[in-house]
């Protein structure tokens, strides 16, 4: 049990199996890498590249591809934005001490979240059927305000206000298991200090809550990023909708499907990017040092290099 | 001393948690610049006579007042109306507490955590309430850890701005509830010195602690507390020395 000193050699570990798995990944590799870009299937009596990289490339940049990314990503933004406000007040509605106010949140998150999102954007794409005039105005008296809805639920309308609404649902849950994170000491700190319940809320629980409440609501913004596709559904000109109705006419289904995909793809890795700069933010005062960035990590990493091998400090041996 | 006007009166009050009664019928009285001290076994409920006077629990029975309002209801008419929040918030702003763990408010500096009562409550400007706080951290000492978040201070220094952080709202009565138990013995000489100055400028105070050496100095009466009731009290000096009840010399002698 002596500790080794210099005279005694040290034999590391040995990790046969990362010699095996490493051979096993190459060829995997290798063979996705041929059937990408190498190989070919005949179609039709003609020999065909097996993916059409130059159908691709060509519609990558077309303008419909981008006006359905703009639409994708604009119905994102709104739903989320509606979400998160929807989701903080359904969430502060549950906290209530007030029966009736915490029972219509749960009863809302109740529904919303127990029925598919897609059968609830299709109920508001014809709701108009139902309700073809909204009214604001005295119960069963006379209305101020009048809304046609035939005319104001587009698709982009009918899209938002149904993902919006189902995604409030989801936030709640969120944002509520942030609030009840946060010690009751410091609720009774702000109390103390005569803060009242909104005070509190918004300068003491909700800055807090926010380090528990980033993480599920960046991953929720990637799945509304995914889940606005079924917008396409009820005909609003978002990514999906724009591939398929190019390969409608075009047949070539499998390009234009990667065409959509590798931007949703792209558009997530942004959204990653930006997630961890927001967490960043709001780790002050949690942490003794905040993380460090992707650009400082690589920096040091650069530095610290020559010790570590790419299978860590005993290489592959 | 004497004659000054009373700022705590407790006539029997009662508390209980469900079944548990943890007051059960507490008189004392604390006039205005009198350091009062509580000691107690735990579980006495000390601790929750501390919190029913700035009504962060419910009395449940007899009369509790603070500078002569009733906590938590309003008088009228040979009736009690219990207060609207905003008016329990007015009142909760007027007395000062600090807490066992400090509860400071970690996303925020030591000096935005003593000038946020000031912003937020009293809608002072910001730069006269952060003025005012720099002020504040320098009474306790900390002048130079204002730009600190309390995770890089140490437990004596993070009492410090709790107790800077509640002189910032003007109280007219500081409740400390066992302001040094959880901290390192090497810290708790700087949080008492501080207490001790804030005795000496006339606050009036209500401390729930284990230090005798404090209550024997600074305090004007020392309380006994024993199962929900109050035991014996009198002047520091006289109950640590010679103990009245047979209780409150098993309580001295387990604990000195």
């Amino acid at each position: 049990m002596t500790a080794p000193t210099e005279a005694t050699t040290v034999v590391p570990v040995r990790h046969p199996g990362r010699w095996v798995g490493t051979a096993i990944v190459i060829v995997l590799a290798v063979m996705l890498v041929h059937s990408l870009f190498f190989s070919h299937v005949e179609r039709s009596g003609k020999r065909q590249p097996r993916f059409e990289w130059a159908v691709i490339r060509h519609y990558f940049f077309s303008s419909e591809i981008l006006k359905g990314l703009q639409v994708t990503i604009e119905v994102t933004l709104v739903a989320m934005a509606a979400g998160i406000l929807l989701g903080v007040l359904l969430a502060v509605m549950r906290l209530s001490p007030n029966p009736i106010v915490s029972g219509s949140a749960w009863g809302y998150v109740w529904f919303f979240r127990g029925t598919p999102v897609l059968v609830q954007l299709l109920f508001w794409y014809n709701a108009a059927y139902i309700f073809p005039v909204f009214s604001l105005g005295i119960p069963f008296g006379p209305a101020f305000f009048h809304l046609n809805l035939n005319s104001t639920f587009t698709p982009f309308v009918v899209a938002s206000v149904g993902l919006g609404l189902n995604e409030g649902a989801y936030m709640s849950e969120i944002v509520r298991a942030g609030i009840l994170s946060v010690d009751e000491g410091q609720t009774e700190a702000a109390q103390s200090l005569g803060m009242n319940r909104l005070q509190n809320l918004r300068h003491v629980v909700l800055p807090q809550a926010m380090r528990v409440i980033i993480p599920p609501t960046g991953n929720e913004t990637i799945s509304m990023l995914k889940t606005s596709a079924l917008a396409a559904e009820v005909t609003l000109g978002e990514l999906l909708f724009k591939a398929q109705s190019i390969y409608s006419q075009s047949f070539q289904p499998i390009p234009l499907l990667m065409v959509a995909s590798f931007w949703y793809l792209i558009v997530t890795t942004v959204m990653t990017m930006g997630q961890f700069y927001i967490e960043r933010h709001f780790a002050r005062g949690s942490a003794r040092q905040l993380p460090p960035t992707p650009f400082e990590r690589f920096k040091r990493g650069i530095q610290i290099r020559p010790t570590i091998g790419p299978f860590g400090h005993g290489g592959l041996s | 001393m004497k004659d000054a006007p009373v700022m705590v009166k407790a006539d029997g009050v009662r508390k209980h948690f469900g079944r548990l009664e943890v007051l059960r019928g507490i008189d004392l009285q604390v006039r205005s610049g009198e350091v009062m001290c509580i000691i107690g076994p735990s579980g006495s409920g000390k601790s929750t006579f501390l919190r029913c006077i700035n009504h962060l629990e419910k009395v449940d029975g007899g009369r509790l007042t603070v500078d002569g309002h009733l906590v938590g209801y309003r008088e009228h008419a040979g009736r009690l109306h219990e207060l609207k929040d905003r008016e329990v918030c007015q009142r909760r702003a007027e007395i000062g507490m600090v807490f066992q763990h400090f509860h400071l408010f970690p996303h925020i500096t030591a000096l935005e955590n003593v000038a946020v009562g000031p912003v937020r409550v009293k809608r002072q400007p910001r730069d006269r309430a952060a003025a005012r706080a720099r002020e504040l951290l320098g009474q306790v000492g900390l002048a130079d850890k204002a730009d600190c978040y309390p995770k890089q201070l140490s437990g004596g220094q993070q009492q410090r701005v709790a107790i800077a952080r509640a002189l910032s709202m003007e109280p007219k009565l500081m409740l400390f509830d066992e302001p040094t138990s959880a901290l390192d013995p090497e810290l708790v000489g700087d949080v008492l010195e501080v207490m001790r100055n804030l005795a000496g400028q006339g606050m009036t105070m209500v401390v729930v602690t284990h230090e005798m050496g404090f209550a024997r100095e600074v305090g004007d009466q020392l309380v006994f507390m024993d199962e929900g009731l109050v035991v014996e009290s009198g002047r520091p000096r006289d109950v640590l020395a010679n103990p009245a009840e047979e209780r409150t010399r098993q309580f001295l002698s387990r604990i000195l």
